[in-house]
């Protein structure tokens, strides 16, 4: 198997007191979308903000091509090409479209190609280019958060509960979105609730509980096997539409 | 491809601008024309008042910047107000010749060199000040408070060290000493050009945020400087930068105060910090509009008020904040935050 | 009965022991040791300044609250009983009728700034404190009618307090009897009980809910405690043990004006005496209150003989000018703050 992009291990993250990552142990392979599933407060966010950087990891080691994250401050974790797309999406609502894009950019404006792409994934975001980002609606910030996510290529992109909140139709057309980046050299690690979201675009799958990992494997695997989704889950496939 | 069907909003939503705070200005003026009775008296008035808010804006758009920014309130902002002031010394004295001469053009450029060499050393103190006092203390407001409190009890006696605790008096260059007569009313040179610099000043802001890639960083930390740096964006340099920047604006309202007040004491400074703060609270914390216009609306309600009842001026002023808060109680531009 | 009395706070060090001991027995005693008026000037300013800074530890130690209006309550208690001893006669009920004035306003001033600002955060709160406690100083030298303005107001204490009064003829250790003493014993342990007090509240169930405030502002609302009603009483007490302080000072000085009781200085004052001392450990207002005010009134004279030794050097004079010790003050507090957040109590705690 080849080199996986980004190994977590035995990763332990504190916040004041409480203890929230009791050692992670996993690895997410290159290429492809791997999705972090579990229940509220399993740790998934609180997972990709260590790697991030946000939060510091009090044990363990995060590599990624060779570099240890845990030894680095998040500015530089995110020039070694990682991408951050959070929770409450952080877009900048008092800039406009074209401000938050140009932002994930190293240069003075998006380059033309990339930007005519983004366009073509989320055509909202063309009509609203020179708009304050706090006027977009719920499921067109989500849109503008991934966008800055790809401006540039990306080698890794964290996304934390895209589907959040948002309505069945802009899942779907999120699931089209992603499903086009898969083309692309990037590899995504994405945390979800929504197992049938998760399910569609899946290769590979990681299960937490209580700050820890409880399976790891393809998402091929987890789909066929309802027991084991029951166990870790405590739902079936078709359980979330 | 599929495309993304249109949401609901199928027309563009207007980009708000919100303008009402603006009008308040105006209002403000209108109402105290007939409660002064002419119009001499009204337009000297009001132009003190559009210079004092001027310079006030100055004096505390670093602080609003840097507490949006940075979640930092630095209690001894005054302290480089006042070195701002003293710095003036350093130019006034030996080129005192230029000061007094007749032409305009040596007048504008002593000027100049008293902002130069203020914000300067205003900017180098305010690195270390940022360096030594305020970096330990990030994230701890209560310490924040306690220690920039420190460190302007000790600049102030720095200051009685260096210059002297008497009074120094700094009268401004010939050119701009005495008033202009429009009709009946004496308008005092130095305020217009108070008036003048502090727009060059606001301008020059606006542009930087909104122009920039710099102010674009600013305006996003702001808001959220975690997503910032996130983006690979080393947000503490633009903090130390934002300060020091705050610092040499500091300054520069020192220079424009000391020749207003054309007398330099060392707690000067500090004197005018209460409604520095009366002003950013009045504005919105982090809101580089509204301590413009919150600067203008206190300048106006001081100098009406100091005219028409001289004893509740400071009054008024805390009447003011307290009004403005209950209307808007995050300020008249309340800044998105995290 | 020792621990009852000090509700089971102790110093809980023997330095510690020793030093609040010393600095009880020398204001106890403090007629009797120091005949003269600059000496009994200096004990009695420091028995209601440790009430003061004891008050400010209350608000900014256990509660977490920086409030700047402090000096205004103290200024609310000297003018209360000032301006009642001027106005109505220089006996007792005027006195009682000051305090009780004084206190209702300040009670009531509290409960409104409390109130409204309470719930903003810790920096809001600190400006509009700073904002409302300006107004009040130039409200206090705007009204001359009442309050004598910038000059304040001279008057007479009641008969028993006047140093022209004495207890009875003959003396104690060879001083005299007066009214002057009996006035500084007054002012002794009134300010002893209102600390006493002071220390049963912060270790009161209340108190400790207090502490619980100001480390977890968030969990305490979330285990149930209404923060703000909390933090509104301790502002009340905070002010009211602050008016008292000022009632004592008017009744030492015979006199009162903004410059010595709502000036900003006084302000920075107590800051520097609260944060050297120790926050949150009532003990540290009364070590920080002696050490400053005896550094105010007796380091200026060795600063002063220092800096004549030092003449003719380029900086070092003027660093040591008599003036500047507010230099080296404001230089022992930021060291504090970084390295001693415990003060000086807690240092000696710790060993």
């Amino acid at each position: 198997m080849a080199e996986p992009l980004l190994t977590l291990a035995g990763v332990n993250t504190k916040i004041g007191r409480y203890h929230i990552l009791h050692g992670v142990d996993f690895a997410v392979p290159k290429g492809g979308i791997t999705m972090l599933l579990g229940r509220n407060g399993a740790g998934k966010t609180t997972t990709l903000r260590t790697i991030m950087g946000l939060w510091r990891a009090a044990e363990g080691r995060i590599l990624f091509e060779g570099t240890d994250l845990t030894k680095l401050a998040t500015p530089e974790i995110a020039r070694l090409g990682i991408a951050y797309v959070p929770e409450n999406m952080g877009i900048f609502a008092d800039l406009t479209v074209r401000e938050n894009l140009v932002l994930a950019t190293r240069e003075r404006a998006p380059d033309a190609r990339r930007l005519q792409w983004i366009f073509g994934l989320f055509p909202a975001l063309e009509k609203f280019y020179a708009l304050a980002a706090g006027a977009l609606s719920g499921g067109q910030k989500q849109m503008l958060s991934i966008a800055r996510a790809i401006i540039e290529p990306r080698k890794l992109i964290l996304v934390d509960e895209p589907t959040k909140g948002l309505a069945p139709s802009i899942i779907r057309n999120m699931i089209t979105a992603f499903k086009e980046l898969k083309q692309t050299e990037t590899t995504i690690l994405l945390v979800e609730q929504n197992f049938m979201f998760a399910e569609s675009l899946g290769d590979g799958v990681a299960v937490m509980d209580d700050g820890k990992i409880r399976h790891a494997g393809t998402m091929k695997a987890l789909a066929a096997d309802r027991d084991l989704q029951q166990r870790l889950l405590g739902l079936h496939l078709d359980a979330h539409q | 491809m599929t495309a993304i069907p249109a949401t609901k909003a199928a027309v563009l939503p207007k980009l708000q601008r919100d303008w009402l705070p603006v009008l308040l200005v105006p209002i403000v003026a209108i109402v105290a024309f007939p409660l002064i009775g002419n119009f001499s008296g009204w337009l000297t008035l009001t132009v003190a008042g559009l210079a004092m808010g001027m310079m006030i804006f100055i004096m505390a758009s670093g602080l609003t910047l840097v507490f949006g920014l940075m979640d930092v309130l630095n209690f001894g902002h005054g302290v480089f107000i006042s070195i701002g002031a003293f710095a003036v010394t350093l130019v006034v004295v030996p080129l005192a010749t230029m000061v007094q001469a007749d032409s305009v053009l040596a007048n504008v450029a002593v000027l100049l060199l008293c902002a130069v060499v203020a914000m300067t050393l205003t900017g180098a103190l305010g690195w270390a000040f940022e360096r030594a006092i305020v970096r330990p203390v990030y994230g701890q407001h209560l310490k924040q408070i306690l220690v920039t409190m420190g460190g302007m009890i000790v600049a102030e006696q720095l200051i009685h060290v260096i210059w002297g605790a008497d009074p120094i008096s700094v009268p401004p260059p010939e050119a701009f000493r005495g008033s202009v007569l429009i009709g009946d009313a004496a308008i005092e040179r130095y305020r217009i050009l108070a008036v003048a610099v502090g727009l060059a000043v606001f301008v020059a802001m606006l542009l930087v945020l909104n122009r920039t890639k710099i102010g674009l960083l600013i305006r996003a930390g702001v808001e959220n400087g975690e997503m910032v740096e996130a983006l690979g964006y080393r947000i503490r340099q633009l903090f130390v930068g934002v300060f020091v920047a705050g610092s040499a604006l500091a300054g520069l309202g020192g220079v424009m105060w000391a020749f207003y007040r054309q007398t330099l004491t060392p707690g000067m400074g500090m004197e005018v910090m209460v409604l520095i703060f009366i002003v950013i609270i009045i504005g919105g914390l982090g809101s580089v509009g509204g301590c413009f216009l919150g600067s203008l609306l206190v300048a106006l309600v001081a100098n009406y008020t100091g005219f028409l009842a001289p004893k509740v001026a400071l009054g008024s002023n805390i009447l003011l904040m307290v009004l403005i808060l209950m209307w808007r109680p995050q300020g008249l531009y309340p800044v998105a935050k995290r | 009965m020792l621990t009852s009395l000090l509700s089971g706070d102790f110093p809980r060090s023997r330095a510690l022991t020793a030093i609040l001991l010393a600095i009880f027995a020398l204001l106890a005693l403090a007629p009797f040791l120091f005949p003269g008026t600059q000496p009994l000037n200096v004990a009695a300013k420091i028995c209601y300044f440790i009430v003061l800074v004891a008050s400010y530890d209350l608000l900014l130690g256990y509660t977490g609250i920086v409030s700047f209006a402090h000096t205004m309550f103290f200024g609310i208690g000297g003018y209360g009983v000032g301006l009642a001893l001027y106005s109505w006669g220089a006996d007792w009920g005027a006195v009682a009728a000051g305090v009780v004035i004084a206190l209702v306003l300040s009670i009531v001033l509290s409960l409104v700034i409390g109130l409204v600002s309470l719930r903003v955060r810790t920096i809001f709160f600190a400006m509009i404190t700073l904002a409302v406690a300006s107004a009040f100083l130039i409200l206090a030298s705007q009204l001359s009618n009442l309050t004598g303005g910038e000059d304040g107001r001279s008057f007479s204490v009641p008969a028993l307090l006047r140093p022209s009064f004495r207890l009875f003829e003959g003396q104690v250790f060879g001083v005299a009897v007066t009214g002057r003493i009996i006035v500084y014993y007054l002012v002794f342990l009134v300010s002893l009980a209102l600390f006493l007090t002071m220390i049963r509240i912060v270790n009161s169930p209340f108190g400790r809910v207090l502490q619980a405030i100001r480390e977890n502002t968030f969990r305490a609302e979330a285990i149930g405690y209404r923060t703000v009603v909390y933090r509104t009483i301790a502002n009340c007490l905070g002010a009211g043990m602050a008016t008292m302080a000022g009632a004592l000072m008017a009744l030492w000085l015979r006199y009162i004006g903004p410059e010595t009781s709502l000036s900003f200085s006084i302000m920075i004052d107590i800051l520097l005496m609260v944060v050297i001392g120790g926050m949150g450990t009532m003990y540290g207002a009364a070590i920080g209150a002696t050490i400053f005010i005896l550094a105010q009134n007796y380091l200026q004279s060795l600063m002063g003989l220092a800096s004549k030794s030092l003449e003719g050097l380029p900086l070092l004079p003027k660093l040591l000018h008599p003036d500047r010790w507010l230099l080296w003050l404001g230089v022992l507090f930021i060291l504090s703050v970084y390295f001693f957040p415990t003060g000086i109590v807690g240092r000696l705690r710790r060993n």
